[in-house]
């Protein structure tokens, strides 16, 4: 399963429509194919306009006529979820564990996936093996036994009480996207180092690092959409609202606001604009990465 | 299918080997402690806690052998939650997943703004899943958009009780699954697509071929190994489905959608019997354990070339 993983993953990915595929080329065909692509783009967009909008219009008038457009349009509610204090502190939380996570696993991941490609020893495909198990299991299934850890590290409550088994569980995919990437770099470059007088942190930090910009930068930002996402472990681990992330925090907002619906469609509103915001400009790197092994599906 | 080979290539002359060891271990260090702390240890600890009657807190003392898992299957709320998982699982594999290899070949068309569906299809995938249940429970909602919608078209009144009515509730549940990943196996498809050379299309056609035998003997044996992955990945995440659940329906109407998740989670962290639930999770655990097994059996038998996780992963 790895391989072909990572098959997906590193092969180059060719410009489409550059020749003749499958082409379906009658008119008809084509007519219905167009068809569907808009039901399905409408399935896509209509849900996520009906809460935009939906935030722009009272709780009565969406009662009344679910459907409607706003009239008038309304802009109490969006400015009344910006006026919360909680909202920004969510916000503000998810921001941090999300660069907590990252920090803690670009060095991690990229330190061993160096010394997993390009150092030959006897338990190095053992530990390779390792790594990949983990991709078999997302937190949903450790998170009993997880949540006791953290206790006992004195962690509930804490950013880093999430950040830690979030880096941890980011591992396995990040070392198997780092690791053909790292192997692939030629020992040319390793030589010029060595004789140079580099040893191999100098080789990594000066000329590996650098020259994996872009492989680094698919896994910084598949851990921050993790990241931001994520919603079980923090469920657990932060029991104060104070310390709430974005998800808890629309999941909290919706349930205590059950009957001002208008609210609830802003709040939910404003807490998609940062990952659709951030899918707009890492779009490459999210599809680059995913398509090839994001593991939960 | 080439990672091992292509990875013997280069290597680090170590000018004195003895240097090598403190190097490999200091490197490895970070991220093994983290590994084995935050995942490794866990699931042996699940394990452990498993064949206990405890409830979190006290010393570990109530040794109960097998009887929790014993008592698990013995349950019809937890049997009906396995149950609820293998129809989402049967429904993806058999809807969601031809579904998105048919968009997949679509976009892989010359289409007009096939760049820009492309984008709007993944986009779901991005959104967490708290808000995409939200999203669609404020639209499931009785007499909501969704009903707002048939009761327009049949010009009724109409009440759909989608995720209120026991027997619907787990397709609507499908459906706003659907909805968050279809994207996401579409990409994984399209990657696959657009990797297999235009050459063995043109050969094909050179040869008499019709588009659709071309594509039924070339396209989709070549697309297999992306097919694999997709398979692989929507059963995992059908066995260990939560997020989505929790927020759209926490598992009701009376335990209609409950999946394992859910009910382990229900049974240790509200009614706090720890020992139960983590034999729960030790069940999803071992599920997704055989299914990888599984996965691994029958995409070795194709790819003789296949390496890595032969080594027992």
């Amino acid at each position: 399963m790895v391989d072909d993983v990572v098959d997906l993953a590193t092969r180059p990915t060719q410009l489409p429509g550059s020749g003749r595929r499958f082409e379906i080329r009658s008119a008809v065909a084509r007519g219905f194919l167009y068809l569907v692509a808009l039901v399905v783009l409408a399935t896509i967009i209509l849900p996520v306009l009906y809460v935009i909008l939906g935030g722009f219009r009272s709780t009565p008038q969406l009662a009344s006529d679910p459907l409607g457009l706003p009239h008038p349009w309304l802009f109490s509610n969006y400015r009344a979820v910006l006026g919360l204090g909680s909202f920004w502190r969510q916000v503000w939380n998810s921001t941090l564990i999300a660069m907590i996570t990252v920090g803690l696993v670009l060095p991690a991941a990229s330190l061993a996936a160096f010394v997993l490609s390009r150092f030959r020893f006897k338990a190095r495909e053992g530990i390779y093996t390792l790594f990949t198990f983990g991709l078999l299991f997302p937190v949903t299934v450790a998170i009993l036994p997880l949540f006791i850890v953290v206790r006992q590290l004195h962690l509930i409550n804490s950013p880093l009480g999430v950040a830690l088994p979030q880096a941890a569980f980011a591992l396995p995919l990040s070392i198997i996207i780092l690791r053909p990437f790292f192997a692939s770099i030629p020992g040319d470059f390793e030589e010029a180092a060595m004789l140079d007088g580099a040893g191999p942190l100098r080789f990594y930090w000066s000329i590996l690092l650098p020259l994996s910009r872009p492989v680094m930068a698919t896994i910084t930002v598949l851990t921050i959409v993790t990241s931001w996402n994520a919603f079980l472990l923090p469920l657990v681990v932060l029991n104060k609202s104070v310390q709430h992330t974005l998800p808890l925090g629309v999941t909290n907002f919706s349930s205590q606001y059950t009957t001002d619906t208008a609210k609830v469609l802003a709040f939910t509103a404003l807490s998609m604009i940062p990952a659709l915001l951030f899918y707009v400009i890492a779009e490459r790197q999210i599809v680059k990465g995913l398509a090839g092994g994001a593991i939960k599906g | 299918m080439t990672t091992i080979r292509t990875l013997t290539r280069p290597e680090v002359r170590t000018p004195s080997t003895t240097k090598k060891w403190p190097i490999v271990m200091g490197f490895l260090a970070p991220a093994l402690l983290l590994y084995f702390v935050f995942v490794l240890w866990p699931i042996i600890q699940a394990m452990h806690y498993s064949v206990y009657h405890w409830n979190g807190l006290e010393p570990l003392t109530d040794f109960v052998g097998f009887n929790n898992f014993t008592k698990a299957f013995g349950d019809p709320v937890f049997r009906s939650a396995l149950y609820h998982n293998f129809i989402i699982l049967g429904l993806s594999l058999a809807l969601q997943l031809p579904f998105a290899l048919f968009l997949a070949v679509m976009l892989d068309q010359n289409l007009k703004g096939r760049a820009l569906m492309r984008m709007l299809f993944f986009a779901p995938y991005v959104l967490s899943e708290v808000v995409t249940a939200v999203v669609w429970r404020q639209i499931f909602r009785p007499s909501g958009a969704i009903d707002a919608v048939i009761s327009g078209v049949s010009s009724h009144d109409f009440q759909g009780l989608w995720l209120a009515n026991p027997k619907i509730v787990l397709y609507s549940l499908f459906f706003v699954i659907t909805w968050k990943y279809f994207g996401f196996h579409m990409m994984i498809m399209l990657a696959g697509l657009q990797q297999i050379p235009d050459e063995l299309q043109e050969a094909a056609a050179i040869d008499g071929a019709s588009s659709w035998q071309a594509f039924r003997c070339i396209t989709l044996p070549l697309l297999a190994p992306a097919i694999r992955v997709s398979v692989f990945l929507s059963m995992i995440g059908s066995i260990q489905l939560f997020d989505v659940v929790w927020v759209l329906t926490g598992g009701g109407p009376i335990n209609a959608s409950n999946t394992m998740a859910t009910y382990m989670y229900d049974w240790g962290f509200e009614r706090h019997h720890i020992g139960y639930a983590n034999a729960v999770s030790v069940i999803v655990f071992g599920l997704s354990l055989l299914v990888a097994l599984a996965y691994q059996r029958w995409a070795l038998r194709r790819d003789v070339e296949g390496s890595l996780t032969a080594m027992g992963a």
